[in-house]
């Protein structure tokens, strides 16, 4: 279920005053059931990349391979691609219009030619897989807090059982609690279910305490690509780029230039503990 | 500068008829006193009422019981609500959503045009402005070919333009990447200390308040705990509990001294964790 980039380029507006060249030369492959965090600041070209990958967006040059099938071949279907890579946007909730819960959950399931009894089903499962109880289903999603209604939103992407789960900024605005709980559900939905994950985030810290692998963009291009401890360990050109690494790598970087001997590549805070546990104990 | 005393409001609900069906208490007989020229943070869970409490400082909201005073304006007079939303702007969240020039300076200048204020008046408060937020050489520049990051400085500069004794900043760096996220809490630091702005900082990200003079945290619709920050982050279990956080540094410290490392409560930056545990290494 692999998804392979292969010299992807888009230009937007080509050929006119205002192009813009988006992506520039991409080359990715993206096995099975890895949580991938893609970063890079504003402008990047993140959000472009993530909607080549169910093809929304049309790259202007290059290939992508979806299981080894040309996704822009003559008998590639773009809705199965669709119903197999599930994208949520940025603000999902705002996407909710249903009279309530379960029917708004239905909708994406319904349209790929589900019965109304197996949409349901569907539906049923995936909210309970985000952790909204029977009690929400007949609720209107207008009633539901911010939270809640950013767990309906993804609902209706994991009704369709996607293989392949992108999320662009899925906590955006939520509360610290809020964040964890959203996190570490699809943590969980991709370890039992070997779903792989994308997850774009402004958020160092939860990039280093979920992913296994990280690719950074900046201009357009793959500027890092590795394990966070890898790409963290370059914090000082990730600043040059706009972004930064998560507090506990200028921390153990910080004790390190005291004369510290710590591994500094840790990034997590239960990491950073034991290193200094270690550190000090030693 | 804000002075709340029982301050409660009430969201209600129509029916068809326009009768009252339902009512939802949003903020509950808060009582809060803010001096001119701090920085305070409101902290608080989404739904806990900070933002609707925020949103009675300019007089968006009205209180349905108590009052609020801004610089001792009574927000329930309506006559003075101009004079209230030119001492308390506000910015928010999304920062397409704020900006409406086409041109960065005019955008700025709206502002005190809808106050009156004179033409040449305003040409100098653009530029003040501008330069405040760090924004002054993008002046001529389209609005939308800025970074999220930079339309907010933009917004927050249009605020400042009206000459404001308080700007609340109602999650406005939520959607910004991380250097867009420390311009616009850089910028908020140096208005303060600097033009005396105070300033109301709503957040979820805790690593934005350890500089603030006071917090104030919320929960279901009232004050349930403030102070300095490290007394409130030495609190991490009462936090988590109100679906809250401390900074990274404040919970690896936590962590530490839970196993056995003896390290004093709320420590708030890293230098402050490494000079502390250099000093026990060296006494080991």
């Amino acid at each position: 279920m692999s998804i392979k980039i292969k010299d992807v380029n888009y230009t937007y507006a080509e050929n006119t005053a205002y192009e813009i060249h988006a992506l520039k030369d991409i080359n990715l492959e993206i096995p099975d059931g890895q949580f991938i965090g893609l970063i890079g600041h504003t402008g990047s070209g993140k959000s472009t990349l993530v909607q080549h990958l169910n093809g929304l967006i049309r790259a202007t040059g290059g290939r992508i391979y979806f299981n080894g099938r040309d996704i822009y071949g003559e008998h590639f279907s773009m809705k199965e691609l669709r119903s197999r890579v599930g994208l949520v946007f940025q603000y999902p909730e705002h996407q909710l219009f249903e009279i309530d819960v379960l029917s708004d959950v239905c909708f994406g399931p319904k349209n790929l030619g589900l019965s109304r009894e197996e949409a349901e089903r569907k539906a049923k499962a995936a909210l309970r897989m985000v952790g909204m109880g029977e009690e929400n289903d007949h609720r209107s999603p207008f009633e539901l807090s911010g939270g809640q209604k950013r767990r309906v939103a993804i609902a209706g992407v994991l009704a369709m059982e996607p293989d392949v789960l992108i999320l662009d900024e899925p906590t955006a605005g939520l509360d610290p609690k809020g964040r964890d709980e959203i996190l570490d559900q699809i943590q969980r939905l991709q370890k039992e279910r070997g779903i792989t994950v994308v997850l774009v985030s402004h958020s160092m810290e939860d990039v280093a305490r979920y992913v296994d692998r990280i690719i950074v963009m900046n201009q357009g291009q793959v500027r890092f690509d590795g394990t966070p401890q890898e790409v963290f360990r370059c914090y000082k050109e990730l600043e040059e780029i706009g972004l930064a690494a998560p507090q506990m790598t200028y921390l153990m970087h910080g004790l390190k230039e005291k004369g510290a001997d710590v591994d500094a590549d840790v990034t997590t805070i239960e990491e950073a503990a034991d290193a200094i546990e270690h550190w000090l104990k030693s | 500068m804000i002075r709340a005393e029982e301050l409660t409001f009430d969201y209600e609900q129509l029916d068809e008829e326009g009768n009252v069906e339902s009512k939802k208490r949003a903020v509950d007989h808060v009582n809060l006193h803010i001096r001119p020229g701090k920085f305070i943070a409101i902290l608080g869970h989404n739904g806990s009422g900070k933002s609707t409490l925020a949103k009675h400082i300019n007089a968006i909201l009205t209180p349905t019981e108590g009052t609020l005073w801004v610089d001792g304006m009574d927000t329930k007079e309506e006559d003075r609500l101009w004079s209230i939303r030119q001492d308390a702007g506000m910015v928010f969240q999304n920062p397409d959503n704020q900006i409406i020039g086409t041109i960065v300076e005019e955008d700025v200048g709206f502002g005190p045009e809808n106050l009156g204020v004179p033409v040449d008046e305003i040409w100098r408060r653009v530029e003040e402005s501008l330069s405040a937020v760090g924004m002054l050489k993008y002046r001529h520049h389209s609005p939308n070919k800025l970074s999220g990051g930079q339309k907010q400085r933009v917004a927050i500069a249009g605020v400042m333009a009206m000459h404001p004794r308080c700007i609340v900043l109602d999650e406005p760096t939520a959607m910004l990447d991380p250097n867009g996220r420390a311009g616009v809490i850089r910028t908020a630091q140096k208005l303060n200390r600097e033009e005396g702005i105070t300033i109301i900082l709503i957040t979820h990200y805790m690593e934005e308040v350890v500089e603030a003079d006071h917090i104030f945290v919320m929960d279901d619709g009232k004050v349930v705990m403030q102070g300095a920050p490290r007394e409130i982050f030495s609190r991490v279990e009462e936090l988590k509990r109100l679906r809250l956080d401390v900074p990274q540094v404040t919970l690896l410290s936590f962590e530490l001294q839970k196993r056995g490392i003896p390290l004093p409560d709320g420590i708030l930056n890293n230098e402050e964790l490494i000079d502390r545990l250099c000093q026990l290494k060296s006494k080991m």
